[in-house]
C-alpha cells in the first residue's frame, strides 16, 4: 500500500521514536504508526497529551518511564539534563537495579551489527572477560549437553503422544472420518515435560573477586541454554542481568553485564540483597518451583538473621536449593560462618565452585534422582 | 490503520473518563487516554499493575459504559486453542459421520463448531469487550496463539480456513507482571501501567466503592496502605484491600468496638500473607495511629 509522504509536522515525533531506539527501547515501526494517529486523534491540545500519547502508544515499561520522560522532556521541551539513573528509596536501603541497557548495548535487532562499534568496544575488555580456552570449550559442551539434563516437570499443556491420560477427540475424529466412521486406535494425549525455572544469584564482592568472570560466563552459557532463566548479581545491591546475558555474542553480553553492575568487588551484604529480592514480588515470583543456584562464599558482612531468614524463605518456595562456594574445593570443608552453618539445612546441596569444570558437572546432575 | 474518532457517544479521553466515572470507576488521565486511544485506533489495551489495582474493574467498567456485555477469558498455564479459540463438537461429529452412511459428510460445519470466548468476541465484535485477564499466567506457546488475533483479529482453524471479525472488537489484556510479556505482544497493543493512586482518589474510590464508610474512615485506611505498601511485603495491599479495610473497620466500630482498636482488629483483610504479618507486627501499632491520627 502507497501511502503520502509524511507530513512535515510529523518529523519530530519520529524523530522522538528514533531517539528511543537510540537509547535502548524497542518502538517498533507500527507504535510509531500508532503513535502519530493518537496525536492527531487527541488534536493535541497540549503537550501533556502528547506525552500521554507516546506512554500508551509507545509502552515504556514501568521501571523506565523516568528515563523515558526525561528524553521526552530533552526532545520536546529542548530540557538539557538527561536523568539517566533514577534515585529510588529502597526501604532496606538497598538498591535494586533493573536491566537497562548501559552505552554498551547495541540495539535489540542487532545480531547483524556485530562487527559494528559495539563489538570493537567490547573487545578491548575481553581478554580478561573471555575466559581461558579449555573453559570455552568446557562451556560449550556444558551448553550442548543441558537442554536434555535439566530438572522438568510435568506442565500442563497436553499434546500428542503414544500414551497418556487424555484422549485426543480431534485427531481420532479425523481418522474417523478415513475409516468410515470407525476408530480403531484412540490417539492419547499426555502432559508435556516442561524445563523448571532457574535463578542464578552471582555474589560480585571483593571476597568473590577471583571467580566473579568466570561466573558470569558460566551464567551466559545457561542463559543461552536454558529456557526460562532469571540471573542477579548480588553484593552491595541487587542487580538483573538476565536481558543483558541474552546477548548472543558472549563479549558483547558480558560487556553489557558488567556495565549494569555497579557494585564490583565491593562488600558483601547477602542478606539485605536477598531481602531486597524477596521484597519485589516479580522476582520473587520467579522462584517459585524454581532450581536456586547460588554462587557466593556466603562471608556476609551484616546480620546473620537477615540472611537465614532470606535462605529460609527462598528455599520454601524453590524447588532446589544450591549454594555453590569456591571455598568447598578443599574436601575437608567445613561451613565455619555462623551465617553460612545456620542455613545449612534449607540447603538442598552445598557444592564446590572453585572451577567451571565442577560447577557445570553440579548444574548437569541437578536432575539426577538426589541421595538420601 | 482505521481510526474511529466517536465510540458509543464518546469523542475523547476526558468524554471517557466521565463515562467511567458514571460507572463507578475513577480513571486518571492517563488510563483514560490508552483506553481511548485504543477504541479509536481499534488496538487491543495492555493494562499492566500489581495485583489488585483494579485492572479487571476498568475492563468490567469499559464494558459498562460501551454497553456491551464482557467475555472474560482467565489465563493459566497450558491454556490452548480449545480453552480460548474453539473447540468441535465431537460427539454430535461421531453421530453425524455414523448416521451419514456412505454418504459424504462434512463434519466441520458451523453447527459442530464450538465458540470459546476469544471466537465469540470475533463474531460479535459490536456486543462484546474481551477480557483476557491475567496473561502473564499463560505460556510462551499462548502468547504466539494470540499474536495472529490480536494484530488481524482473525483465527485460522485447519479445517475450516480463516475467519476474520467483520468489525474490530474491543480487547483488553491484563498482566500482573509476574513476568515479562513478549515485544511482539505488547507493541500489538496500547499500553497503560496502572499504579497506585493517588491518597485523594484512592480515598474517593474508597468512599465510592464502599458506601457505608466515612471520609475520616477512608483518608485513615488510604494512610496506613500507603505506609504498608513502602515496607518490603510479599502481598502489599490494593486498592481492593483498601476497601475491604475501610469498609470491615467501619463494621466492628458499628458493632461498638473502639476506633483504632476497630481499625487494627481489621488488619486481615489488608495484609493476607503470614509472613507479611510476621514482618509487619512490630510496627503495626505505630502505623496505625499514625494512619488514624
Amino acid at each position: 500500500m502507497m501511502r503520502p509522504p509524511l507530513p512535515d509536522a510529523a518529523a519530530p515525533f519520529v524523530a522522538f521514536a528514533s531517539l528511543l531506539r537510540a537509547n535502548g527501547f524497542a518502538a517498533a515501526p507500527e507504535q510509531t504508526t500508532a503513535f502519530l494517529a493518537a496525536i492527531t486523534l487527541l488534536g493535541p491540545r497540549s503537550l501533556d497529551h502528547i506525552r500521554r500519547a507516546a506512554h500508551a502508544t509507545l509502552a515504556p515499561p514501568p521501571e523506565r518511564r523516568e528515563e523515558f520522560d526525561a528524553l521526552f522532556d530533552a526532545h520536546f521541551l529542548g530540557a538539557v539534563e538527561l536523568g539517566r539513573e533514577t534515585a529510588e528509596a529502597d526501604p532496606a536501603n538497598m538498591r535494586v537495579q533493573e536491566d537497562r541497557p548501559g552505552g554498551l548495548e547495541p540495539p535489540a535487532f542487532d545480531d547483524v551489527n556485530e562487527a559494528g562499534q559495539a563489538a570493537t568496544t567490547a573487545e578491548a575488555l575481553s581478554l580478561r572477560r573471555l575466559g581461558p580456552a579449555d573453559e570455552i570449550e568446557t562451556l560449550q559442551r556444558f551448553q550442548r549437553a543441558l537442554s536434555q539434563r535439566l530438572p522438568q516437570r510435568r506442565g500442563y499443556r497436553r499434546i500428542a503422544a503414544r500414551r497418556g491420560p487424555g484422549l485426543d477427540l480431534r485427531r481420532a475424529m479425523r481418522e474417523a472420518l478415513r475409516n468410515d466412521g470407525e476408530i480403531f486406535r484412540l490417539p492419547r494425549l499426555n502432559r508435556r515435560p516442561r524445563q523448571r525455572p532457574i535463578l542464578l544469584v552471582i555474589d560480585v564482592s571483593g571476597s568473590m573477586k577471583a571467580r566473579t568472570d568466570a561466573h558470569l560466563r558460566f551464567a551466559h552459557a545457561l542463559v543461552r541454554a536454558a529456557d526460562r532463566i532469571e540471573v542477579f548479581t548480588i553484593g552491595t545491591r541487587l542487580t538483573r542481568v538476565t536481558r543483558a546475558l541474552q546477548l548472543r555474542n558472549r563479549a558483547q553480553a558480558l560487556a553489557t553485564a558488567s556495565g549494569l553492575v555497579s557494585d564490583w568487588d565491593g562488600g558483601t551484604r547477602i542478606g539485605d540483597a536477598l531481602q531486597a529480592f524477596l521484597a519485589v514480588p516479580r522476582f520473587a515470583g520467579s522462584a517459585r518451583g524454581a532450581v536456586l543456584l547460588i554462587l557466593s562464599d556466603g562471608l556476609e558482612r551484616g546480620d546473620p538473621k537477615a540472611m537465614t531468614d532470606a535462605v529460609r524463605r527462598l528455599a520454601a518456595r524453590a524447588w532446589h536449593l544450591s549454594w555453590l562456594t569456591p571455598l568447598a574445593a578443599d574436601p575437608g570443608y567445613r561451613p565455619e560462618t555462623a551465617a553460612l552453618k545456620s542455613i545449612l539445612p534449607y540447603l538442598d546441596a552445598l557444592a564446590d565452585a572453585s572451577s567451571t569444570e565442577r560447577l557445570c558437572h553440579h548444574v548437569l546432575n541437578l536432575a539426577q534422582p538426589r541421595a538420601a | 490503520m482505521v481510526v474511529r474518532a466517536k465510540i458509543a457517544g464518546i469523542d475523547s479521553p476526558e468524554a471517557l473518563a466521565h463515562a467511567l466515572s458514571s460507572a463507578f470507576y475513577l480513571a486518571d488521565d492517563g488510563l483514560a487516554t490508552a483506553a481511548y486511544l485504543a477504541l479509536a485506533l481499534g488496538k487491543p489495551l495492555l493494562l499492566e499493575g500489581a495485583p489488585g489495582v483494579g485492572k479487571t474493574e476498568a475492563a468490567k467498567a469499559f464494558s459498562g459504559v460501551l454497553g456491551r456485555s464482557l467475555i472474560r477469558l482467565q489465563c493459566y498455564e497450558g491454556i490452548d486453542a480449545a480453552a480460548a479459540l474453539y473447540e468441535w463438537n465431537y460427539p454430535r461429529q461421531m453421530l453425524a459421520i455414523r448416521q451419514a452412511g456412505d454418504k459424504p459428510v462434512d463434519i466441520y460445519r458451523d453447527e459442530f463448531l464450538i465458540e470459546r470466548p476469544m471466537l465469540q468476541a470475533l463474531r460479535s465484535p459490536n456486543s462484546a469487550v474481551l477480557l483476557l485477564d491475567e496473561i502473564d499466567r499463560s505460556d510462551h506457546e499462548f502468547e504466539a496463539l494470540l499474536l495472529e488475533f490480536l494484530s488481524d483479529f482473525t483465527i485460522s482453524i485447519p479445517e475450516r480456513g480463516t475467519l476474520a471479525a467483520r468489525e474490530r472488537p474491543v480487547v483488553i489484556l491484563t498482566s500482573n507482571r509476574t513476568r515479562e510479556l513478549h515485544d511482539a505482544l505488547r507493541r500489538r497493543c496500547v499500553y497503560h501501567f496502572i499504579g497506585y493512586p493517588a491518597p485523594d482518589r484512592e480515598a474517593q474510590i474508597i468512599m465510592l466503592r464502599a458506601s457505608s464508610v466515612a471520609e475520616e474512615t477512608a483518608r485513615a485506611v488510604v494512610a496506613a496502605v500507603g505506609r504498608l505498601r513502602r515496607e518490603p511485603l510479599t502481598k502489599p495491599p490494593g486498592i481492593a484491600e483498601a476497601v475491604d479495610w475501610a469498609e470491615a473497620a467501619t463494621v466492628l466500630a458499628k458493632g461498638g468496638a473502639s476506633w483504632p482498636d476497630a481499625f487494627k482488629r481489621s488488619i486481615g483483610v489488608a495484609i493476607k500473607d503470614e509472613e507479611d504479618n510476621i514482618q509487619i507486627a512490630p510496627r503495626l501499632d505505630a502505623i496505625i495511629t499514625g494512619a488514624a491520627a
